[in-house]
């Protein structure tokens, strides 16, 4: 059997998803920039992609623009932005557990002269809005927070964050980084007081090398990336269109049937977490206290440390029944270094290396669920006698 | 501009009635190498000489690159030949040489002829002066020097003209194969390919093992070691990579020995099974990339204790070398940047934090004997589940 539980790192593309991909890469594989009748059936793809998405998030299609992904989104509101409004202010503020795409770019941006205040969490991983209004200065010029954390599954306060940042300083653009978040809940940009949004393909069921960027009307940002001026300018390269139409149609299709496959997410979820805690000694990260069943956290994420085996090793074993997990978030996972996430929630240095995280998707089953579940009763009192001393 | 390659090769020059052997060798390795190429070529052996012609287009710097795998090759000069047309076209030829391969003159220069095609109407030494003299009226920025020339320009008149001045180094050592087949314990660290490199430079086809441990050494672990096998394949030829499978010997010593002798009581079995593949596949040797006192498992008293089990001899040529010695050689040859990516091997993972030193062997065979109810049957299933990798 095989269990496919790293659904954070990447998901499976719909069959839908591939079949209208490969009709638009064999068939209707026009240049939007083209003049002729293949170009502007190629245009009418991205044309729709946008709308659908437009219509998912309440905004308007011309606030959609797409990128390679998850990190260029984030690199260009970022980037974008500071540049953009730099001289209105060099104050950014974002936190300690977000993903590399914007921790790193912000290490970047202080190197250009931004001065960043990372906002620290609490023990189930969520900044307090008190640490945002204090860190709040009239220089601010950009607070970036991300929506589900990739690696514990934790929360933000997205609404009400939103909410305070415009009352201190409407000026102050919101970038939300979304990409575990887009397909988990029902974002609404406008509503929530957010400026900026980031997305990906590839965690949604659609392909790899895609990704977008809600970009408010009224927001003030400037291109990183030139060329042919294709997206009003501010995002140059041949569209992809294929990715474009793909990622759309997933969204599509995930938000038909949004509220019975959440539903039943969470139901898994309290399942999953249910059996995993009879495991001895075991800790699970990231959930509300008092919230054993996971409410109010990613429906999606388990984290679990296990006390004694180290995460790589119990990868292994499990990856050996067919059985895929991550260690940590994927995209850190090849970097032999703790994860900042955990740390910053304080996890214990001795569990910090044996935490594992479990992803799933609207194809987990229940047979998935009960055979890792077994799978782990049987090796983990295996793995324990065998540590290194 | 180049056409042709003279291949340069001293120490089996002098290996007497079995030379021919080692220059039938060499040739068929450097068949091996060149196939990797683009183009054709034709290779020959006259009096003491091997020729690679080109005999189609070519990638000058590819072939370059491979010839400088093939051990037994001392050196290899590019160059071109021509047809015998007379003197009167040689002199044209040699002056659009010298005018092609060297941009700046301002060098001191002497003309060396070999004359192996008796009949050819000058002497040698008449060859070198005129040529000489042609040489320094094309170019009056040249100057003569017989004793340390900068271009030592070679004429070389047989059947064609070979015309050649450069040598670029090759790895030197004897051709692979002619030294025998010895068993590599490859691990997926710094010093093992460095040691198989340093082996397989004397003439010795290589095969290697690696013993896998998962879960606790990951698929990638494997991986690495598959491309480092690989790397050392361009100089060997094809490699058979033998995967054991070691996990449950190893946490069965885990089990039942103390644990600061675990890597000792670990080594010697690896050992054994190596010794036991070495033997099915005909090599005449082990070889290990240990230096003494780098790690507690390769001090004298241990290497003792490793030792004592094989019948075969068991080569460590970095024995004697220092760390940043071994990282030069990995270096040279292409290894070090896949050797240190971070995944744990199996001699890693149960590691103790003080493993014994200066083990003593009848302690250890003692403590040895609390394995013997299973251990057999576990080599014997290590040995029936290996995974037989070619890599080339």
């Amino acid at each position: 059997m095989e269990a496919y539980l790293d659904n954070s790192a990447t998901t499976r593309v719909f069959p839908q998803v591939a079949e209208l991909m490969t009709k638009i890469m064999c068939e209707d594989y026009g240049n939007p920039s083209s003049l002729h009748m293949k170009g502007v059936q190629a245009e009418n793809y991205l044309r729709h992609a946008k709308e659908t998405l437009a219509k998912i998030l309440k905004v308007t299609e011309k606030e959609i623009f797409f990128t390679s992904g998850g990190t260029e989104s984030d690199n260009m509101a970022l980037i974008g932005c500071a540049f953009a409004n730099g001289r209105r202010g060099r104050h950014i503020i974002t936190t300690q557990i977000e993903h590399p795409a914007v921790l790193k770019t912000c290490a970047y941006l202080e190197t250009m002269g931004f001065r960043v205040t990372y906002l620290p969490v609490n023990a189930w991983g969520q900044i307090s809005l008190d640490d945002l209004k204090k860190a709040m200065t009239p220089e601010t010029i950009l607070v970036s927070v991300m929506y589900i954390n990739n690696e514990i599954g934790s929360i933000q306060p997205i609404e009400l964050a939103g909410a305070m940042i415009k009352q201190i300083n409407p000026h102050t653009l919101f970038h939300v980084d979304a990409v575990q978040g887009f397909g988990k809940a029902r974002i609404y940009p406008k509503r929530m007081g957010v400026d900026l949004m980031s997305a990906s393909g590839h965690k949604i069921h659609g392909p790899k090398g895609i990704g977008f960027l809600y970009i408010g009307e009224k927001v003030k940002i400037q291109p990183i990336i030139y060329g042919g001026g294709q997206q009003m300018n501010l995002r140059s390269g041949t569209d992809n269109v294929p990715g474009a139409a793909g990622m759309a149609k997933a969204a599509e299709l995930l938000y038909e049937h949004y509220e019975s496959d959440m539903k039943n997410l969470y139901y898994y979820k309290k399942y999953f977490l249910d059996h995993v805690r009879r495991i001895e000694g075991i800790r699970i990260n990231g959930l509300l206290p008092e919230k054993p069943d996971g409410e109010g956290t990613a429906p999606h994420i388990v984290s679990v440390s296990v006390p004694g085996v180290r995460s790589e090793v119990l990868l292994h074993a499990l990856e050996d029944r067919g059985i895929y997990v991550s260690a940590g978030s994927a995209c850190a996972a090849r970097k032999p270094q703790p994860s900042a996430t955990l740390k910053a929630i304080g996890v214990d240095r001795m569990l910090l290396e044996s935490t594992i995280r479990f992803s799933f998707s609207v194809y987990t089953t229940k047979e998935e669920l009960d055979y890792t579940l077994r799978e782990m009763y049987d090796k983990i009192p295996m793995l324990r006698r065998y540590t290194r001393h | 501009m180049f056409t042709a390659f003279l291949i340069k090769y001293a120490e089996i020059a002098i290996k007497g009635k079995n030379r021919h052997l080692f220059e039938d060798a060499l040739i068929h390795q450097i068949k091996f190498a060149l196939k990797k190429c683009e183009g054709k070529f034709l290779i020959t052996k006259t009096q003491g000489r091997i020729y690679v012609e080109a005999q189609s287009e070519f990638d000058y710097e590819d072939t370059i690159e491979q010839l400088q795998h093939v051990f037994g090759i001392v050196g290899i000069c590019p160059m071109i030949y021509v047809e015998d047309e007379g003197f009167e076209k040689l002199c044209e030829t040699v002056v659009k040489y010298v005018g092609d391969v060297y941009p700046d003159r301002h060098k001191t220069f002497k003309v060396h002829c070999r004359r192996a095609r008796k009949n050819y109407p000058r002497e040698s030494m008449e060859v070198n002066a005129d040529l000489g003299e042609v040489l320094l009226n094309a170019f009056p920025e040249l100057t003569v020097d017989v004793h340390e020339p900068e271009i030592l320009l070679n004429v070389e008149i047989r059947e064609k003209i070979y015309i050649y001045s450069e040598i670029i180094p090759g790895p030197g050592g004897m051709p692979v194969g002619t030294g025998g087949k010895a068993m590599l314990l490859l691990s997926g660290g710094i010093d093992s390919p460095a040691a198989g490199y340093m082996i397989a430079k004397r003439g010795v086809k290589i095969d290697a093992v690696y013993f896998h441990a998962p879960p606790y050494t990951s698929e990638r672990a494997k991986q690495k070691v598959i491309d480092l096998a690989r790397l050392i394949s361009r100089y060997t030829g094809p490699i058979y990579l033998h995967v054991i499978n070691f996990t449950d010997i190893q946490l069965y010593i885990h089990e039942k020995c103390p644990h600061e002798e675990l890597t000792i009581i670990m080594r010697r079995y690896m050992m054994r099974i190596a010794e036991h593949i070495a033997e099915e596949t005909e090599c005449l040797g082990l070889i290990t990339g240990e230096s003494i006192g780098q790690v507690a498992s390769q001090t004298m008293s241990s290497l003792i204790a490793t030792n004592e089990v094989c019948r075969l001899p068991v080569y460590r040529p970095l024995i004697g070398f220092d760390k940043e010695e071994i990282v030069a050689v990995a270096k040279k040859i292409g290894t070090f940047e896949t050797s240190i990516q971070p995944y744990e091997d199996c001699c890693t993972i149960f590691v103790a934090k003080h493993p014994v030193t200066k083990p003593n062997v009848n302690i250890i065979r003692r403590h040895e004997k609390n394995l013997e109810e299973k251990i057999e049957e576990m080599v014997k299933t290590a040995l029936e589940t290996e995974e037989l990798i070619i890599v080339q």
